[in-house]
């Protein structure tokens, strides 16, 4: 913390609150990422909740795992939930290694911060090349913003003998789009930035600056981006 | 002020002793367990007939919330953070909540309206 010079007289309040000191003990720019992450929740949030209103407000609903079964490259149909597995354990893991690279700027050292924001930054893009598999996969299939497959074609995503709601098919593509691309879009940014923090931490910048502040700070929306991914699973793949 | 300077020091170090390579490791795992849990619902209780759809939902609610905290708390660090911050993150999220209630509510009118 910063040693200000206090007189004689502040010695009767030294309560976090009496001024002249941190009440949160945190630096200015890690706070407002945090104050950031917070609207950004109530935007995704937002999003979510909607997805949620529309779902509960129809009468049928294109099942998850009819519509999300396979793992384009590999095999077409008839392996719900594989390949969102994979997309979900890619971005734990470069969550985890992002944690080893603020871990590793509190230990000042230079070469592991950079090993590990490298491995989050391959994180990321696996993520982004997953991301953009599953997109052409469902637009192939005919899904896209305004978009649906044919109505006999329909008939496949929907539980066998139930209501076909073209309409509400239409609700989920443009809802799945807008959200897993807003939360791409998050993604993507996580990324640039990493690449800042990369080149940043190969120049030297922090240990000249004498601190790896910078690295926590990213690393803090970058875990949000994590966070997002946990709910978009559960609410678009899982229920 | 001298003891108020070392308080704050050993605070510092603290709180950079909270996070080590191996809590995080720990983290690590707890999160793929529950995700791996929530893909034995999904892929073997549901079709199996041992959990319904319905009853299966609040489970993977309850499991992504569980999640939602390991990831604040641990990876965000926020649980190590000054009490009076927690509160000032955590707090807002009421909001969320009465958003949900509100649109829930009204989901089901829209349904009696056209989801028949």
């Amino acid at each position: 913390m910063a040693n200000t010079a206090v007189s004689q007289l502040d010695e009767v309040k030294t309560t976090p609150w009496a001024g002249g000191k941190s009440p949160f003990n945190v630096e200015y720019g890690k706070l407002m990422m945090w104050f950031f992450l917070l609207s950004d929740a109530f935007t995704f949030s937002s999003l979510l909740i909607s997805y949620g209103a529309l779902r509960f407000s129809s009468n049928a609903w294109p099942a998850a795992d009819k519509i999300f079964q396979s793992v384009p490259g590999v095999v077409d149909a008839g392996y719900p939930l594989v390949f969102v597995g994979i997309m979900t354990f890619i971005l734990i893991m470069s969550s985890v290694t992002m944690v080893l690279a603020v871990e590793a700027g509190h230990r000042d050292s230079k070469k592991e911060v950079a090993w590990w924001m490298v491995a989050t930054v391959i994180g990321g893009f696996m993520f982004l090349g997953c991301q953009a598999l599953e997109w052409n996969h469902l637009h192939h299939e005919g899904f896209w913003w305004g978009s649906i497959p044919d109505a006999e074609k329909l008939k496949e995503f929907f539980t066998e003998g139930g209501i076909v709601s073209g309409a509400y098919t239409q609700q989920f593509a443009n809802l799945f789009f807008t959200i897993t691309g807003f939360h791409g879009f998050h993604v993507f940014s996580g990324v640039i930035i990493n690449i800042v923090i990369l080149i940043n931490t190969l120049a030297g910048t922090y240990q000249k600056r004498g601190s790896y502040l910078m690295v926590e700070k990213v690393g803090l929306y970058w875990h949000f981006v994590d966070l997002v991914w946990v709910f978009v699973f559960t609410f678009f793949y899982l229920v | 002020m001298s003891s108020e300077t070392s308080h704050t020091h050993a605070e510092g170090e603290a709180h950079e002793e909270t996070m080590t390579r191996s809590k995080i490791w720990i983290v690590f795992f707890v999160l793929l367990g529950i995700t791996v849990i929530e893909f034995i619902i999904a892929l073997y209780m549901v079709p199996k007939g041992m959990l319904t759809y319905h009853s299966a939902n609040p489970i993977y609610i309850i499991l992504t919330l569980a999640k939602a905290f390991f990831i604040v708390a641990y990876f965000m660090h926020l649980k190590f953070e000054k009490v009076a911050m927690i509160y000032t993150l955590v707090v807002p999220i009421l909001f969320i909540i009465g958003l949900i209630l509100v649109l829930t509510n009204e989901s089901h009118h829209w349904f009696s309206v056209w989801g028949r």
